[in-house]
């Protein structure tokens, strides 16, 4: 795949990537997988919001409020259309992914999982896709398993088969994996729950920022994601569901917006999505994530990909000879732009300042996936990960900094 | 950068004097940085006037904090368990003599918060110990 993206081109979008650190040192971000830069166009889209169009929404008659309802509902029905969803109600606004994940396993789970019954989850999640169904295990009397994964970093898909063998109630699992980069066949592991009868939901926070997704293909039960991990404001998220789920589910939390009708008796819900949507959401960050659906579409996902897929075989060349260095993971043919690699004798900490002295930003440490670092026997790892903004360059200072940490460890 | 990684903190990273098990200890605690999972384990072994005549630790984790724990153990023989509870983060920044960043800070106090918890004999540590 070769990459339409230039040079440097899009890093000039970002307010920023132009911005020295350190005094005098150029940033290098190798840290979109935690959460991405924002451009221009979507930092103005939330100025613009707020002075000229700032109103609550969903019920002042005035024309501020009702200028702000639209907004708010355009960002939402553009959300959709960029995940194959053509029904906009099926896009519930959430904070983040763990919100969207912990919203199924408050009102879906309570209501239809029961002692005994199995979750299958894979031992590649996050925190956000464990910990809100060990909540709902512990609450419930419900047992968990973990699909394994392979030495080279996919999941054992013979062991997947063996655990649908034991009819799940519910299968979870990450499109990608936010440590190992790892693409998950999402499509094929859908088909197959369903076909073992369970419901399945899927965590696409490191999936919608860097590819193409379609929910009508890929037909999940639920689909979570995150607005900041693509180029959005933080403060965002999606959780989308098939109508029929989302129309039995309870409501999440009470309050403002999800109510039809309130008494001294007590309340009716409202319909789908604004059920789950209680109080007042956050509004200019909802614009700011239409803003980012409308800045990804301009240069197109398939493009984003490609020059992720170019970044990432390239991070692996400059890597390749770095005394002591071990990425762990899948070829990087076969993973997206997220390279997790240990350096021998050197703490993924010691890693991280040195190179944050040099202006390069890595995660280092656990990456909210400790289980999965368990797996592998490792505490910590270092984390370079990519997005659109990224060049050559970028991973050519990341080898000249690692040359440098070795250096003042040799 | 050459400054936070000084020479005597690098040397004790890599080559600590007191990494490794005592035959015996009277007061032992471990924890762990759930932030970057590093973990230290501290023994300390005491005469009859409760003065620490060795000490060990073992664990893994970045320089900082395994330098730290080196450099506090050698300065703790000699000294009573209840000067050990004594010990301030103060103490600390001293023997690293570097300026740390409140993320790093928790690197270099593990060593701190495991020792003191080790000399109150607690079952539990908490950052209270490393104030």
């Amino acid at each position: 795949m070769k990459s339409l993206i230039k040079d440097d081109e899009i890093a000039r979008q970002f307010p920023i990537l132009k911005e020295p650190i350190h005094q005098n040192k150029r940033l290098v971000y190798l840290d979109s997988a935690a959460t991405a830069q924002k451009p221009l166009a979507v930092i103005q889209s939330m100025n613009a919001f707020y002075e000229h169009t700032n109103a609550n929404i969903h019920r002042g008659i005035h024309a501020l409020a009702e200028a702000a309802t639209e907004a708010y509902e355009i960002a939402r029905a553009k959300t959709a259309a960029f995940i194959g969803v053509s029904d906009a109600r099926q896009i519930i606004f959430t904070r983040n992914t763990s919100e969207s994940i912990n919203l199924i396993a408050y009102t879906w789970g309570r209501e239809y999982l029961k002692k005994g019954d199995l979750i299958v989850l894979t031992e590649m999640e996050h925190h956000s896709n464990l910990v809100p169904w060990y909540m709902l295990a512990e609450e419930k009397e419900l047992s968990i398993e973990f699909v394994h994964v392979n030495d080279d970093g996919t999941l054992d898909m013979q062991h997947y088969h063996d655990l649908l063998q034991r009819k799940p109630k519910l299968v979870s699992f990450t499109h990608m994996s936010n440590v190992l980069g790892t693409i998950n066949t999402a499509k094929e592991m859908t088909r197959d729950a369903h076909t073992a009868g369970a419901v399945v939901v899927i965590d696409g926070a490191q999936a919608v920022p860097h590819f193409s997704v379609d929910l009508t293909d890929l037909a999940p039960d639920f689909y979570a994601f995150s607005g900041h991990k693509m180029c959005s404001p933080t403060g965002i998220g999606v959780l989308y569901g098939k109508m029929d789920l989302l129309n039995a589910m309870p409501p999440f939390m009470g309050g403002g917006d999800m109510i039809k009708k309130v008494t001294f008796e007590g309340f009716s819900t409202n319909d789908v999505p604004y059920k789950f949507e209680a109080g007042t959401p956050a509004i200019a960050e909802g614009i700011g994530l239409g803003a980012a659906v409308d800045y990804l579409e301009s240069i197109g996902m398939d493009a984003i990909f490609a020059h992720e897929k170019e970044l990432t075989q390239y991070a692996f060349d400059v890597l390749a000879d770095v005394k002591g260095l071990q990425i762990i993971g899948p070829s990087a043919g076969e993973r997206g732009g997220v390279v997790s690699f240990t350096l021998e004798g050197i703490h993924p900490h010691d890693v991280a300042q040195i190179l944050d002295s040099e202006g390069i930003a890595v995660r280092a440490g656990h990456h909210c996936a400790m289980p999965l670092h368990q797996r592998f026997n490792i505490p910590a790892t270092t984390r370079a990960s990519l997005y659109l903004y990224n060049t050559k360059a970028d991973l050519d200072a990341l080898r000249l900094g690692l040359d440098k940490v070795i250096d003042i460890f040799a | 950068m050459d400054d936070f990684y000084r020479e005597i903190i690098l040397d004790h990273y890599k080559n600590p004097i007191y990494k490794g098990k005592l035959e015996s200890s009277d007061y032992e605690f471990e924890d762990e940085n759930p932030l970057c999972g590093d973990f230290l384990h501290i023994e300390l072994k005491t005469d009859d006037k409760g003065i620490i005549t060795d000490a060990r630790f073992d664990g893994h984790g970045c320089a900082i904090s395994m330098a730290s724990a080196d450099m506090l153990l050698e300065t703790l023989i000699g000294k009573s368990v209840e000067d050990v509870k004594q010990l301030s983060k103060q103490d600390i920044l001293d023997l690293l003599g570097i300026e740390l960043s409140p993320v790093r800070l928790k690197c270099a106090l593990l060593s701190l918060k495991v020792a003191k918890a080790a000399a109150y004999e607690l079952e539990e540590a908490h950052d209270d110990l490393v104030e």
